[in-house]
């Protein structure tokens, strides 16, 4: 049906959908990323939403946003759409900065009567003009048209209303050639158990779809390149799904269950919620009263030999710092994840922000190291979170996670992992031919690791505590010289995870003399900027870190290879201060942003560009 | 198979006990060991979780799993491992600073969610580690190290917190009372669910005599009761004193005075699902009513770690999966050839 339109033939586009908190944006956002990934695109998205449940209908405050980009060699979002959709003038107001030059703005235009533009605060009655936009603009009757639709439906007017996101998702797909019958089965999967509902959402979505087909005259119609991912099964998943999911890959491959202790705090909330729901696989998944006891729990079942997590955001985690400490102490392995949000305090809840790093690192009294990864993508928080198990039980430590609001809600398609993907975990239980002479804090020479030994089992009976222990026997020791020896045992034995961890890889122009460097979610954005700073003639090394403490090995060795390391993250700069204090012979240069908001691509090139003209 | 019989030596580790002497923890630590013993449970089948303060530096001197936490938060450290792992017997050792003031909220969300742990309560109405503060068991005026001038706010009453958070198994005793100590742990232990054992408890440096009002050898017989399920409430040395209930209250009478008889005394009932007398049985404060000691309430209800392991079992059943990739295959997924 494209034959007779204007077909752009692009790598990737990137669309925003906008409009009232109670619109629908989410879901639309949703369904079209699903059926994107459907027929092979590589999707990246970007949900952008109010802290607040239900702000004031049509109010500034109130917009509700859902971006992704679809397509070819998608590792972001994009920083900014292709084409915005905005269901109300307050949505366009709050969006149209996110639209690129030569951009397409669809509105909806029954929504831009005189009352609705005084709720977003617009002094004129042309929204357009006031916001001076030259962009073409798209005026769809989308409430009319979906009231039509609807007519003969018997639905009263509120239930009518509900489905004007879906008219708009009707064309979208027609604009970049969706198959209408993928999201027709996400919609009736949305709404399986009320099928008027789905029924009359399909019919505005056919609506939607052939009013876009009608006027095809008047907008240019994209056609969204294919990639050409490796072959296997996908599925779409998002960060906070791909992170439980790891723990539990983590939890096959170790053979010990897998125990949640958690209490809900945005934006971490989720992990919680798809643990619940995996008691068929197995999963004991707790709410607790509190973070603390969401950690005390954890601790309780890892003594008890369990895969034990608990998982948080920044204020939970400041609350679960004792716990941690006590499981630095004791020894024992615990996975706690943290989905960093903009602090300080409750700060901001629901944005993206890479400020926990020193509170992991250092955030406990007394000297208490313990292991500290990041995920860099959606897809990746499947992978640490496997790792952060992996090394929590091969090495007996507390591991920090850190995965943030911006990849644990965004989402790409995930190809699934064959069985034999991902290693074995080898618990240290202890070993038969030491059980006589066993003592709690007798070690593995080689890493320093001590025994597991497992409530239930005869003739290891011991004891630990939070009170320093004699080096062997773990009875409670104020010796001078043994305080001091079990404080270098416990870092040094941090330390040596190094040679359990893959080196640091250096991407794009090895050999430039600028390395830009990043760590955690930002890998997408950076990523993205380092080929664009190359392909444009300005030639930047790249490296990304997804294991923090300890550094990979060779971290000072690639380091020390550049005239120039450009650390970019977003936080005032802790992990660059964190490098200089490990590798203070290295010069090291800055771009830090602190809004809440993710790097753009636009940013970072323009940063570094600035940083090597003026060096 | 042979049932195995344990000694209280079978429970007791070879650290040297630190705890000061004549402290009443001693007798509690002996008690309890000779409880676990009648209980009969395997030294490796128990563990015995604490917080901090004097009181939780028990496990230290158990030949059992034991695990000295952090303040306040061994309720929440049990109900974790409990739940990990159902087949332990778990036991959890609390002050009255611990279990109620840091404490406080574990405390009473474990005893709401019925987690069978049992759980032992020193009550000494002091801060002994920290070396004499007031407690959320000391009464409104106590004059302490942190209360020059005396408190100005009430006190906890532990009993009254189980209730509140709908507890199911409340018993009571006093570090000298061996017998009823270990009657009580015994019961506590046997109990399936949240078991709460106050254990009035003296210490000797910064609260010294504390609970003498009830437990002097003198008054000991008029000023406490020792309930039992099934008996009559009947205290006093010649065991001729009894509760009666009167109106909505309770009542201590001299049988053959005013009229009372042994068939108008009450008699214990621990299992009765209503907690209303349990309630003011446990509130009887030595002044017109004996302390009561004993198992006051002992109900039966679904334990905690019982229903998170048969919702998993019941979810497996219905729709479980193998793996995770089974799981995910089952989802939306597309293959790509």
């Amino acid at each position: 049906m494209l034959e007779k339109t204007d077909v752009k033939v692009l790598d990737k586009v990137v669309i925003r959908f906008s409009g009232d908190s109670g619109d629908g944006m989410q879901l639309v956002g949703n369904i079209f990323t699903n059926v994107s990934a459907g027929v092979g695109n590589m999707v990246s998205t970007f949900p952008d939403y109010p802290a607040e449940i239900r702000a004031p209908q049509g109010s500034l405050s109130g917009v509700s946003g859902f971006q992704v980009s679809v397509g070819k060699g998608v590792h972001t979002p994009g920083d900014q759409c292709d084409v915005l959709v905005a269901m109300n003038p307050a949505a366009l107001k709050q969006n149209i900065k996110f639209l690129k030059a030569g951009g397409v703005v669809i509105i909806d235009i029954d929504s831009f009567k005189e009352a609705d533009l005084k709720k977003a605060l617009f002094e004129t009655d042309d929204a357009i003009k006031e916001l001076g936009i030259t962009s073409q603009v798209l005026d769809v009757p989308v409430t009319s048209m979906t009231k039509a639709a609807l007519a003969e439906s018997g639905m009263d007017n509120k239930s009518i209303l509900k489905c004007r996101n879906i008219f708009a998702l009707g064309l979208v797909c027609w604009l970049f050639d969706r198959p209408l019958e993928a999201a027709v089965k996400h919609i009736e999967k949305k709404f399986a158990k009320k099928p008027a509902v789905a029924e009359a959402n399909i019919k505005v979505l056919n609506a939607g779809f052939d009013y876009g087909h009608n006027i095809h005259a008047s907008v240019s119609t994209y056609r969204i390149e294919t990639s050409d991912p490796r072959k296997g099964v996908y599925t779409d998943i998002n960060g906070n799904t791909a992170t439980a999911w790891g723990l539990i890959m983590a939890s096959e491959k170790s053979g010990r269950p897998l125990f949640l202790g958690s209490y809900p705090i945005t934006p971490a909330t989720d992990i919680l919620h798809e643990l619940a729901k995996r008691k068929d696989l197995g999963v004991k998944a707790i709410q607790m009263e509190d973070e603390i006891a969401g950690i005390c729990s954890a601790i309780g079942a890892s003594y008890a030999g369990n895969l034990a997590v608990t998982s948080t955001s920044g204020p939970g985690l400041a609350l679960k710092s004792e716990g941690l400490g006590l499981a630095v102490i004791a020894e024992l392995p615990l996975v706690v994840i943290d989905v960093q949000r903009g602090g300080p305090s409750t700060g901001l809840p629901t944005k993206t922000e890479q400020t926990d790093l020193m509170q992991a690192l250092y955030g406990r009294n007394g000297e208490s190291p313990l292991a500290v990864v990041a995920a860099s993508s959606p897809t990746d928080c499947f992978t640490m979170a496997f790792e952060a198990c992996r090394i929590a039980i091969e090495h007996m430590t507390p591991v920090i996670l850190l995965s943030d609001a911006f990849i644990g809600n965004g989402s790409s398609a995930w190809r699934v992992p064959e069985a034999d993907e991902f290693p074995e975990i080898k618990p240290k239980f202890v070993p038969d031919n030491i059980k006589d002479g066993w003592k709690p804090y007798v070690r593995d020479e080689a890493d320093l690791v001590r025994y597991w030994a497992i409530p239930g089992t005869e003739g290891l009976q011991h004891r630990l505590g939070g009170l320093e222990k004699d080096a062997v026997t773990s009875a409670i020791s104020t010796d001078p010289v043994n305080h001091e020896k079990m404080v270098n045992i416990r870092r040094e034995k941090i330390a040596r995870i190094a040679n359990d961890i893959p080196s640091l890889e250096v991407e794009c122009n090895v050999g430039a003399d600028t390395l830009l460097l990043g760590w955690g979610g930002t890998f997408g954005h950076l990523f993205t900027a380092a080929q664009e700073l190359c392909q444009s003639g300005t030639e930047v090394a790249f490296a990304h870190f997804r294991y923090i403490n300890p550094l990979p090995a060779n971290t000072g060795e690639v380091l020390r290879r550049y005239k120039r390391v450009i650390v970019a993250e977003l936080n005032t700069g802790m992990f660059a201060d964190y490098l200089q204090s490990k590798y203070p012979e290295v010069h090291i240069d800055r771009i830090n942003k602190i809004q809440g908001q993710p790097f753009s691509v636009a940013e970072v090139v323009s940063k570094v560009k600035h940083i090597i003209t003026n060096a | 198979m042979e049932e195995i019989k344990y000694n209280p030596t079978d429970f007791k580790s070879d650290q040297s006990v630190r705890w000061c002497p004549g402290c009443g923890d001693h007798a509690i630590l002996n008690t309890l060991h000779k409880a676990m013993a009648d209980v009969g449970v395997a030294p490796h089948m128990t563990a015995v979780i604490s917080g901090i303060g004097c009181s939780s530096r028990l496990p230290y001197y158990m030949n059992t799993y034991g695990f000295h936490t952090i303040h306040g938060r061994a309720a929440a450290i049990a109900t974790g491992l409990k739940v990990a792992n159902p087949s332990l017997t778990v036991w959890q050792i609390s002050g009255d600073g611990d279990g109620l003031a840091i404490g406080g909220n574990h405390f009473i969300h474990a005893v709401r969610r019925n987690v069978d742990i049992n759980m032992l309560l020193f009550n000494n109405r002091i801060y002994g580690l920290t070396k004499g503060q007031y407690s959320p068991t000391s009464a409104r005026g106590f004059v302490s190290k942190s209360s020059p001038y005396g408190t100005v706010e009430d006190p906890f009453i532990p009993a009254e917190l189980v209730f509140g958070a709908r507890g199911n198994f409340f018993a009571r005793s006093i570090d000298v009372e061996l017998n009823i100590s270990r009657e009580v742990m015994a019961q506590a232990a046997l109990h399936k669910g949240a078991s709460v054992v106050e254990i009035l408890q003296n210490c000797v440096i910064f609260n010294h005599g504390i609970h003498n009002p009830i437990t002097d050898k003198e008054v000991r017989a008029d000023k406490t009761i020792h309930l039992r399920h099934g008996e009559k409430m009947l205290f006093g040395k010649e065991m001729n004193r009894g509760i009666v209930q009167d109106g909505f209250g309770l009542k201590a009478v001299t049988i053959g005075e005013n009229g009372y008889t042994l068939e108008d005394v009450l008699v214990h009932d621990a299992h009765t699902k209503s907690n209303f007398l349990h309630q003011q049985l446990a509130m009887m404060d030595g002044e017109k009513l004996p302390v009561a000691l004993g198992v006051i309430r002992d109900v039966d209800a679904p334990t905690y770690e019982t229903g998170v392991s048969e919702q998993v079992d019941q979810v497996r059943a219905k729709k479980g999966f193998d793996t995770l990739r089974d799981m995910i295959l089952a989802g939306d997924t597309w293959e790509v050839k």
